[in-house]
C-alpha cells in the first residue's frame, strides 16, 4: 500500500495528499493507494500539485495499515510523519499532542 | 576580528536583493523547482526530511556578541528556537520556511553575516583552530590567512563549478585541532628558520566513502604564495578532478588516482606562471587583514592564581570544570574556556535561543566579546580572566552550559541524522544522547580520560565518526538501523583513519557495545596516563574484537 508525501514549497512543511486532492499536514488524513491503478492516480496527483507549484520533493511511499493507522514502512519516513525522535515537541507529534489534548 | 568594508557590505546586501528576487519569482511561479534549487542552494537553503534547512556560515568559526545575538534572534523569531552547530564551524536552523529566507539573510547582513558558499561544488567556508589568537601553542593567527582565502573565493568565477565541494581548514600551531589532514587543503601555519612566515600544505585528505589522509605537498609555502599556490591547486583540480561520477570527483580521488608526485608536479607547474603576477599577495595587504585580528589588550589579572585556588577549594564542581573545560592562553592570566553543547542527554551541538543569548552576554561582560565555534560543536571563550573564571562558570550553570566533559567521551560529535537529514541512513543524535547518559557520571568520565567519540547517520561522515578514537557508523539494513564501530581514528597532528572492527550493532545494541571497547581500553591501558588514541596504537584491534565479538570468525 502506499501514500502520496511531498514538502509543501512556501514553507517545506511535511505533507500527504488527502482523498479530496487538497495536502494534509498530518499523514493520518492520506489518501491510501491499495491498487496499482489508485497509486497510479496519486502519483499523478502529486505530479500535477508539483507542477503547479505547490509541493516540491514528490513520493509515493510505502505504507502499512496497523490497526487502520497509516504507519509508513521505512523508518525515514515515519520520523518526517511524526518529528525527530530526540525532541518530542516539535514536528507533528507535536501538533498531535495539543490536538488530543485539546 | 574582521569587519565589513564597504565592498563587503555591496557585495552581500546584493546577493541579498538578488536571492530576495529569486524566491519571489519561484513563490510566484515564474521559475520551475529544477531552476531554483541551484540558486536556494548557493544561498544555503536545503530540503530536509521536516522543512527547509538554512545553513549559515561562521567564517573560521569566529563570532561576537552582536553576531550570536542575532543568531538568538533569527532562532526566535523564524525557526523554533534553537539552532543546531555544526563540524564545519556554521549554524544549521531546521525549520526556517522558504518565504522567511530572504528576510533572514538580510537580518545577517546587518550583523555581516552571511550564507554564501555554505552548499555547492564551490570552496565552502574556511574552518580553522578555535583557540585562534588565545592559544599558548600558536606560531601565529591563522584567522588572517582564513579571511583572506574566504574574500578570494566568495563566487570565485573560476571555481564557482568545481567537480564536487573544497573545503579547507588552516591551524596556527602544531597541534592540530582543526582537523587539516581530513581537509581538501590543509595548511599548517609555521615559521622557517629565517622567522618569517608560511604554511605546510597537504591536500587530499577528506572522510565521507573514500577517507584518505591528506599528503604533504609542501613543507613550506612562504605567506605572499599563498593565493597562487591555492590557485595553482584548484586549477590543476577543477581541469583534472572528475566529474563521471559525484564519489569519485573530490580532490582526495585526484591525489590518489594521479599519485601525489605526478600531482604535485602539475601543481607546481601551474604555480610556476602564477607565482609572481597578481595573485602574489603584498606584504601590505596581509599586515592590513591581519590588523583586525590584532590581540586584545588583555588587562594584567594577577589576581587569577589565588582567586581560582580558593574558589576551587570550595566548589568542586567549578574545580572539575577548569580542569577539563580551560585551557592555556598565551596570556597567564587569562585562559579559554570551552563551553559544552554536550550536557547530558541534549542533542551535540544543539543551543536553544536562550542560551546563545547567555553566551552573547557572558563574552560580553567577561570575554571581549569574543566567541568562537568549534568543529567539535562547542562554543568557545576565547580570553576569559582566571579571575572571572567562577562568575562564568556561575553564569553557564545557569543555562545548563557548564558540563564539565570538554575532550572526554559524552563530548561527541554527532551529525543531525535521519532525525532531520535528508540524506542519513540512520539517527545518529539518540545514539550520542544514550552514549553521554550511559557514561553521565564525571568520576567515570575523568577516569576514561581523554576519548574523542564521533557518530555519523550516513557515509557522508559529517558527523567524522572516520577519526573518532572510537567512531560509529549508522546504516540501514533490511529496514533497520545498523551501527558500525570503527577504532583508532584521529583528526589530530597525527591523523589516522580508524578500522571497521567487525559486524554491526542495533540501536539497542550499540551503547553496550561502547561500553565493552571502553571497559577493554580500561583492564589494557598501560596507567591512567595512556589515554585511549595510545593504548589502542599499541594493542591494535585484537583484544577489542575478542571483548567485542568472543571468537574470531565471527568478528570477520
Amino acid at each position: 500500500m502506499k501514500v502520496m508525501t511531498a514538502n509543501r514549497l512556501f514553507d517545506g512543511v511535511a505533507v500527504w495528499l488527502a482523498a479530496d486532492h487538497s495536502w494534509s499536514e498530518t499523514i493520518d488524513a492520506a489518501e491510501v493507494a491499495d491498487t496499482s491503478e489508485t497509486a497510479e492516480k496519486l502519483s499523478r496527483a502529486g505530479t500535477a500539485a508539483f507542477l503547479k507549484d505547490e509541493v516540491v520533493d514528490v513520493d509515493l511511499i510505502d505504507i502499512e495499515l496497523v490497526d487502520g493507522e497509516i504507519i509508513p514502512t521505512r523508518l525515514r519516513e515515519r520520523i518526517r510523519a511524526a518529528g525527530p525522535t530526540n525532541r518530542l515537541d516539535l514536528g507533528k507529534q507535536a501538533q498531535i499532542t495539543i490536538s488530543r489534548a485539546a | 576580528m574582521y569587519r565589513y568594508d564597504e565592498f563587503d557590505h555591496t557585495f552581500v546586501k546584493a546577493r541579498v536583493s538578488e536571492y530576495s528576487d529569486q524566491v519571489e519569482r519561484r513563490l510566484n511561479g515564474e521559475i520551475t523547482e529544477d531552476q531554483f534549487k541551484p540558486l536556494r542552494l548557493m544561498n544555503g537553503v536545503y530540503l530536509q526530511l521536516h522543512a527547509y534547512m538554512l545553513r549559515v556560515a561562521i567564517p573560521y568559526g569566529t563570532l561576537n556578541s552582536t553576531q550570536m545575538r542575532k543568531l538568538a534572534h533569527i532562532a526566535r523569531t523564524y525557526d523554533k528556537g534553537y539552532g543546531h552547530f555544526t563540524t564545519r564551524q556554521n549554524i544549521q536552523y531546521n525549520w526556517p520556511a522558504l518565504a522567511d529566507t530572504p528576510k533572514i539573510l538580510e537580518e545577517l547582513a546587518d550583523v555581516e553575516m552571511h550564507a554564501l558558499q555554505t552548499s555547492g561544488n564551490c570552496i565552502r567556508n574556511v574552518t580553522a583552530d578555535h583557540f585562534a589568537g588565545a592559544s599558548a601553542d600558536e606560531v601565529a593567527d591563522p584567522r588572517p590567512y582564513a579571511e583572506i582565502l574566504r574574500q578570494w573565493s566568495s563566487i570565485h568565477p573560476e571555481f564557482s563549478y568545481l567537480p564536487r565541494k573544497f573545503k579547507i581548514a588552516v591551524t596556527g600551531s602544531e597541534t592540530d585541532r582543526a582537523a587539516i589532514q581530513v581537509h581538501d587543503i590543509g595548511l599548517q601555519l609555521k615559521k622557517n628558520d629565517a622567522g618569517e612566515l608560511g604554511f605546510a600544505v597537504w591536500i587530499g585528505g577528506g572522510q565521507g566513502r573514500t577517507p584518505l589522509i591528506g599528503k604533504k605537498v609542501r613543507d613550506f609555502l612562504p605567506e605572499q604564495d599563498l593565493l597562487s599556490y591555492a590557485t595553482a591547486i584548484l586549477r590543476v583540480y577543477n581541469l583534472n578532478g572528475r566529474r563521471d561520477n559525484k564519489y569519485k570527483a573530490r580532490i582526495k580521488i585526484l591525489v590518489h588516482e594521479t599519485g601525489t608526485e605526478e600531482l604535485t608536479r602539475q601543481i607546481e607547474a601551474e604555480w610556476k606562471a602564477l607565482k609572481d603576477g597578481e595573485l602574489a599577495l603584498p606584504d601590505a595587504d596581509i599586515r592590513a587583514i591581519e590588523a583586525y585580528f590584532a590581540p586584545p589588550e588583555l588587562a594584567e589579572r594577577p589576581e587569577g592564581t589565588v582567586v581560582l585556588t580558593s574558589a576551587k577549594l570550595t566548589d568542586r564542581g567549578f574545580a572539575a570544570w577548569v580542569d577539563q573545560n580551560t585551557a592555556a592562553h598565551s596570556h597567564p592570566d587569562y585562559a579559554i574556556v570551552t563551553i559544552s553543547l554536550k550536557a547530558v542527554g541534549e542533542a551535540p551541538g544543539d543551543a536553544s535561543a536562550e542560551q546563545m543569548d547567555a553566551v552573547a552576554d557572558i563574552a560580553e561582560t567577561y570575554a571581549l566579546g569574543e566567541i568562537r565555534v568549534s568543529h567539535e560543536q562547542n562554543l568557545i571563550l576565547p580570553h576569559v580572566a582566571r579571575a572571572d573564571l567562577k562568575a562564568v562558570y556561575d553564569a553557564l550553570l545557569q543555562q545548563q552550559l557548564a558540563t564539565a566533559n570538554a575532550g572526554l567521551i559524552s563530548d561527541i560529535i554527532a551529525c543531525p541524522g535521519l532525525d532531520y537529514c535528508a540524506l542519513a541512513n540512520a539517527r545518529a543524535i539518540p545514539v550520542a544522547q544514550e552514549i553521554g547518559q550511559r557514561f553521565a557520571a564525571l568520576d567515570r568520565q575523568r577516569n576514561i580520560g581523554e576519548l574523542k567519540l564521533k557518530i555519523s547517520g550516513c557515509i557522508n561522515a559529517c558527523g567524522h565518526h572516520h577519526v573518532g578514537h572510537i567512531g560509529i557508523l549508522g546504516v540501514e539494513k533490511k529496514g533497520t538501523e545498523l551501527y558500525q564501530i570503527t577504532l583508532g581514528g584521529s583528526a589530530d597532528e597525527d591523523t589516522s583513519i580508524g578500522e571497521i572492527v567487525g559486524r554491526g550493532f542495533t540501536a539497542e545494541e550499540i551503547t553496550d557495545a561502547v561500553e565493552t571497547v571502553v571497559e577493554t581500553y580500561l583492564q589494557h591501558r598501560s596507567s591512567a596516563e595512556e589515554i585511549f588514541i595510545e593504548a589502542y596504537r599499541r594493542l591494535g584491534a585484537q583484544p577489542f574484537k575478542v571483548a567485542l565479538y568472543g571468537d574470531q570468525k565471527k568478528a570477520a
